[in-house]
């Protein structure tokens, strides 16, 4: 690319980078410089509300020519300056992907689609109908081609949503959160396809993610956002070996003392025999009284069904599932999309009636059972957690909260103000945090006292902070002898909080068990500590760091 | 010229008549549309259920799988609800006497003279049948518009809207992808309600449940703008370097176009009103569409975009849109003709057979064999001889 910046090497240049929106007292970014070369895989981490989004959206210029503010200093990618071009006139340079693959469909079908932004590029016919071809051998999507985008499943949509953008061969991919609506295999899937994109055609990819043990062992590296406005730039061992956000196995090497920490399983795992010869001496987390809380018999039976059927016309979400779930005890239900997952829950609060076979809540049915009463059985925090929000203000959402559930006015505030001290009451539920207002949702739902807790997907979008908070929650709550049961694709939440998993798929339960037992063995759902050190059946970096510390003290005294 | 054996002319695949492919969407719509103006012409019975016949017929040979295609049955429902809430009104509600032919006797509720109506009372044969003809020439009408529907969905044929017309194009994309995010989101947001434990009834709960729709709906449009923006909506690869002349052109154009289509929409309303004067019809329509093909002409050409895979336009396609347009034509023949055969001089009376105008609807039958058939999707992993030939043969 000649022009009046030809003289740039890097791919993406940021010099001086600052953006500040008017409504806000602190500047997003200040001060940016970093340079990003061709061919490189960067990896943007830090907690939510840092200035992930921004930051990628300066590179095709959607900050500032789409959502305003102030930007200082200056970006130029591939030659191009975007204080001069907008967006679409970078179209065929930076192929930007948002955070929601569905809600940035033009079409409503995939050729249709893929070659969207070609035809206002203005590409000829012949060259449009051969690279849409090649995006979808390159994609793995020629079985779908003339299907609706309706019908895809997760991770096909978002193949679609990067192909659409591929065919208008950009030479950078920006990526907000590809993988964070995806099942684990489905975001491998992605993932490898990423990879493969920059091995291959030496395309530039940055994109941010939360979930770092996905991504971080692709990564050529990382910028970190440490929420002051800086960006610290560096390779992805040594920039994660002092961020206060890291994946497991990098938690792991912290209590393991290695450093380097390794970014992968199978590095870290080079590095393991002397730690799991150490933590086969010491015996199982269970004797050591540091796993998650074993099953309590005699419990209360909160919910249990038996055989339980459910379809939607000709298609069987549930065939023939029979579980129960015990007050005091954290079950997690896996599954790939589609499984039936939502569908059990829904079941289990009456949003769906059985086809076939029975469930009970409290010993009633939940299909038949009042909204008045049904609140104070069972609670669900659903997928959207802002569903369950309509008011303008904390404070309202609160009071509306205590009338709903018919319970002492000021019962929800006090529940929010323990689960998540010092917001204001002001505050619009639109302007807290993801992890704010799955908090605030969750009050909500827990003002009428129920029981049973049921959440689905809780962590969609929440950061490491957030999550862990969230694990506290989950397990004062089970303390205090709530029965939880949680639909996930968190592997390593389910490693932290679960006591028991239930595995859906086509419909029907294929593993129930403890969490240990049923985890450990599969490929799938294995947390990442549990692959470093198997076959020993630890779970989380916590697990491994009380074991050794009671250890030292026996050895000690 | 010099002579040639047959055997030499090699038709193209898409000239073909039973070569496997989609046929053009606007093909489908301009037979449609020729149906629907002869129905809008009589209300006698006879030709009116011709065209429903003609219509259900086509659409069970040629449909497709796709989800739309399956609209026919709600268009079929939705005109028969038609013709019953035109027969129960005009049964029960009608102002005088019907006829002679008293069928049953309702309780007459007595409402004030003064009104001019009457409710209940004497039900006669005249009153229903008069009813139910006028009921189904809306009905035909519908289902000319579901058959079209089924078989070149409405949003493929949004894919040929005009370059010039293409903003207004897009727009009814969207609105289409919309309207049943719309009804999921509402329906979810209505689960939550429930979830907290109110009522999902009363004024106060719609409150509640438009709020967060419209906010989900807003911030997925400014999303979708955002997507659009990225992938290079809007940028025009003509005309950029001159924003003076671009602003003229683009004046232009829009002009031409307004101008042309209020023309074809007044000539429209003459050829198929009857009561207007000849001179408003057919001149109006032509001099409308050749202004308003040539705004878009010209519009087209500023846009730059290009298409992808568009539907041909050959041999099949004229001829289903011609035999649509020649069924509409036979029946404009009819009118000025022998009008008489196409309204009914009493309800009761055998209706007459109008011979051109029925020529001219079977004539519409043509698309169902003259259509391609629909490709059926092969798997790329089966090897095409592992097929059976004679299978394929009855396949």
């Amino acid at each position: 690319m000649t022009g009046p910046n030809a003289d740039t090497t890097a791919m993406i240049s940021m010099r001086g980078l600052g953006v500040r929106f008017a409504e806000m007292a602190a500047p997003v970014l200040a001060g940016v410089d970093v340079e990003i070369p061709e061919g490189e895989l960067v990896l943007v981490v830090g907690r939510t509300g840092t200035g992930k989004t921004t930051l990628l959206r300066t590179i095709n210029g959607l900050v500032p020519h789409f959502s305003g503010g102030t930007v200082s200093g200056r970006v130029v990618v591939a030659g191009r300056d975007t204080r001069t071009h907008p967006p679409r006139e970078l179209a065929d340079v930076v192929g930007f992907v948002g955070q929601d693959p569905v809600s940035g469909f033009v079409t409503d079908h995939v050729e249709d689609e893929l070659a969207y932004a070609m035809e206002s590029l203005g590409v000829p016919a012949d060259v449009m109908r051969r690279r849409v071809e090649e995006t979808l051998d390159l994609l793995g999507l020629v079985d779908v081609r003339d299907r609706p985008l309706a019908d895809l499943s997760g991770g096909q949509q978002q193949r679609v949503a990067i192909g659409s953008v591929l065919t208008a061969h950009p030479r950078i991919l920006v990526l907000d959160e590809p993988t964070s609506a995806l099942d684990p295999l489905a975001a491998e899937e992605v993932l490898a396809t990423l990879q493969r994109l920059v091995h291959d055609l030496g395309l530039t990819v940055v994109l941010a993610e939360h979930r770092l043990e996905r991504v971080v062992q692709y990564a050529d590296r990382v910028l970190l956002l440490p929420g002051d406005g800086r960006v610290v730039d560096g390779v992805p061992s040594e920039v994660l070996s002092r961020s206060p956000i890291v994946p497991p196995v990098v938690e792991l090497a912290r209590v393991a003392g290695w450093d380097p920490p390794p970014l992968s399983v199978r590095d870290a795992r080079r590095r393991a025999p002397a730690l799991r010869r150490r933590l086969a001496a010491l015996g199982s987390p269970a004797a050591q009284g540091s796993g998650p809380e074993a099953r309590r018999t005699g419990a209360a039976v909160l919910a249990r069904t038996a055989h339980l059927a459910v379809s939607y016309g000709r298609v069987t979400a549930l065939a023939g599932v029979s579980v129960s779930v015990s007050a005091g005890e954290v079950v997690a239900l896996m599954g790939r999309n589609g499984a039936g997952k939502s569908t059990l829950l829904h079941t289990l609060v009456g949003l769906r009636a059985p086809s076939g076979g029975t469930v009970e809540v409290g010993g009633q049915q939940p299909a038949r059972m009042r909204p008045v009463d049904l609140v104070r059985s069972v609670g669900l925090v659903p997928q959207v957690p802002t569903d369950l929000l309509y008011a303008s203000s904390v404070r309202e959402e609160c009071a509306t909260a205590d009338t709903d559930a018919r319970v002492e006015p000021g019962t929800t505030a006090a529940l929010f103000e323990r689960l998540c001290p010092a917001i204001p009451a002001g505050r619009h539920p639109r302007d807290l945090s993801e992890g704010q207002r799955l908090t605030l949702a969750l009050a909500v739902v827990l003002a009428a006292g129920p029981p049973l807790l049921l959440l689905d997907e809780p962590t969609r979008g929440l950061d490491y902070t957030a999550k862990r908070r969230l694990v506290e929650i989950l397990r004062d709550l089970a303390e205090g002898d709530h029965g939880i049961l949680l639909a996930t694709h968190d592997v390593e939440l389910v490693a932290e909080v679960a006591d028991r998993v239930l595995v859906l798929a086509d419909g029907e339960v294929v593993a129930d068990g403890p969490t240990a037992e049923v985890v450990v063995s599969s490929p799938a759902f294995a947390p990442q500590t549990a692959k470093v050190l198997a076959p020993e059946p630890w779970l989380t970096p916590g697990q491994v760091a009380a074991a050794l510390e009671t250890a030292e003290e026996a050895v000690s005294s | 010229m010099s002579p040639r054996s047959p055997r030499s002319v090699v038709l193209p695949a898409r000239h073909r008549i039973g070569f496997p492919r989609t046929l053009h969407p606007a093909a489908w719509w301009v037979w449609a549309l020729g149906l629907a103006a002869a129905a809008s012409r009589t209300t006698n019975p006879v030709p009116l259920l011709a065209i429903l016949v003609v219509g259900a017929f086509v659409v069970a040979a040629r449909r497709s799988t796709a989800p739309w295609a399956a609209s026919y049955s709600a268009f079929l429902k939705l005109a028969l609800l038609v013709i019953v809430i035109r027969i129960v009104f005009q049964a029960l509600l009608s102002t005088a006497s019907q006829g002679p032919t008293v069928l049953f006797t309702l309780p007459l509720l007595p409402l004030p003279a003064s009104s001019g109506l009457k409710l209940g009372g004497a039900i006669t044969l005249e009153a229903v049948l008069s009813a139910t003809y006028a009921g189904l020439q809306l009905a035909v009408l519908l289902c000319c518009v579901g058959a079209a529907n089924a078989l070149g969905s409405a949003r493929r044929l949004l894919r040929y809207v005009p370059g010039a017309l293409y903003e207004v194009g897009v727009a009814c994309v969207i609105a289409l992808t919309f309207a049943p995010q719309l009804v999921t989101d509402a329906s979810r947001v209505r689960a939550a309600q429930r979830l907290r434990g109110r009522s999902t009834r009363g004024p106060a709960s719609l409150r509640r449940l438009a709020m967060p729709v419209l906010e989900g709906a807003l911030e997925r449009s400014v999303e979708l703008a955002a997507a659009m923006d990225s992938r290079g909506y809007g940028r025009t690869t003509s005309g950029a370097g001159n924003p003076g002349r671009a602003r003229a052109a683009r004046r232009v154009t829009g002009g031409l176009v307004l101008a042309g289509l209020l023309g074809v929409a007044i000539g429209v309303y003459g050829l198929l009103d009857g009561t207007a004067s000849a001179w408003l019809g057919l001149p109006l329509l032509v001099t409308g569409a050749v202004l308003a093909g040539l705004g878009m002409h010209l519009g087209g050409r500023r846009t730059g975009r290009t298409r992808y895979r568009p539907d041909p336009w050959a041999l099949p396609e004229w001829l289903v849109a011609g035999s649509g347009v020649l069924a509409g034509a036979a029946m404009q023949f009819e009118v000025a003709l022998d009008p008489a055969s196409l309204s009914l001089a009493s309800a009761t009376a055998v209706p007459p057979v109008p011979l051109l105008a029925c020529a001219g609807i079977v004539l519409a039958l043509l698309p169902a064999f003259v259509a391609p058939p629909l490709p059926v999707a092969t798997r790329p992993a089966a090897p095409a001889d592992a097929i059976d030939p004679a299978y394929r043969a009855v396949a």
